[in-house]
């Protein structure tokens, strides 16, 4: 049988590659909001995971909300970058620090 | 020994982590998207194998299906083509790289088997035959999470409304001609007459 804790350690190698996404990618907007899909997802397979093992459904019914919420997120982050395009004509994330953050 | 369920396991677990890497690493958008989709492929397998049907299927039909495709439509409406340097990739590595092994090994640590191996954690029995995953969650999403359950709904219709209020141009403007103004023109308007001064 596969163990809980091989689960949770790949969901943690998952979560770690997404969090190198956002630091590393400096160039696309694009990559950013997909790194954040993988750690969304590294964390939905935590709640499956201990869904199974501790034998309870909210973990499930969790992940349905959560996947949920990112569908949301995607389409309103994905529509704001198309309005950034038009007005920039660029999305390298260095370009835009208009905001001096 | 290597039992089937664990070859399968670490199959799906390789296929994920390296496509996921794949994903950070890509310069091309598309390439980037499209292993995405690999990821999320091997972890709904993954899925699978923790009795999560329903959510298995929705990841691959919701996730893979809409909104990465979604992705793709707009890397490649955006159009871009010049491939940029990745040359903050190699200044940011270091840092990265150390911020990423702390932050894994520190998980790792507190995943490892010394709290939540088999022997502590051990694996439920399996459900009977006739056991529906989706049936168990449809009670429990209808019943005690039927609020939440609403206002997920109203989310997804403000985040339509958001989207389409943000990308919305309003009509085009075109050239149409006014007829009011055409019949208003005067010879004046249109025509100078210059007197030239010549003999005659």
């Amino acid at each position: 049988m596969v163990s809980l804790t091989e689960y949770l350690m790949l969901a943690a190698f998952l979560f770690g590659l997404g969090i190198a996404g956002i630091i590393l990618n400096r160039k696309n907007l694009i990559v950013l909001l997909m790194s954040i899909e993988l750690i969304l997802l590294s964390v939905n397979t935590n709640f499956i995971a201990f869904s199974y093992f501790l034998n309870n459904f909210s973990g499930q019914v969790f992940v349905f909300f959560v996947l949920t919420v990112a569908a949301a997120e995607a389409a309103v982050g994905l529509s704001i970058l198309v309005v950034l395009y038009r007005k920039r004509h660029t999305i390298e994330v260095d370009n835009l620090d208009a905001l001096k953050g | 020994m290597l039992t089937p369920l664990q070859i399968i396991f670490y199959v799906f677990a390789a296929i994920a982590v390296g496509s996921a890497v794949a994903v950070i690493t890509a310069r091309n958008p598309v390439r980037s998207v499209l292993s995405l989709v690999v990821t999320f492929f091997a972890m709904a397998g993954i899925w699978m194998m923790l009795r999560a049907e329903f959510l298995s299927l929705i990841l691959l039909l919701v996730y893979v299906g809409a909104v990465m495709t979604l992705f793709l439509f707009v890397v490649m409406m955006l159009n871009i083509t010049r491939e940029t340097k990745q040359d903050g990739f190699v200044r940011y590595l270091p840092f990265g790289i150390i911020l990423v092994v702390l932050m894994c090994g520190l998980m790792l640590v507190v995943v490892g088997p010394h709290y939540f191996g088999i022997a502590q954690m051990p694996a439920p029995a399996p459900e009977a035959a006739n056991y529906s995953n989706i049936q168990h969650l449809g009670e429990l999403l209808f019943t005690d999470y039927v609020f939440a359950f609403e206002v997920a709904g109203a989310l997804l219709l403000a985040a339509i409304i958001a989207a389409i209020t943000l990308t919305h141009r309003g009509p085009m403007k075109r050239k149409v001609q006014n007829p009011a103004d055409q019949i208003a023109v005067r010879p004046e308007d249109r025509v100078r007459l210059v007197k030239m001064g010549g003999r005659a």
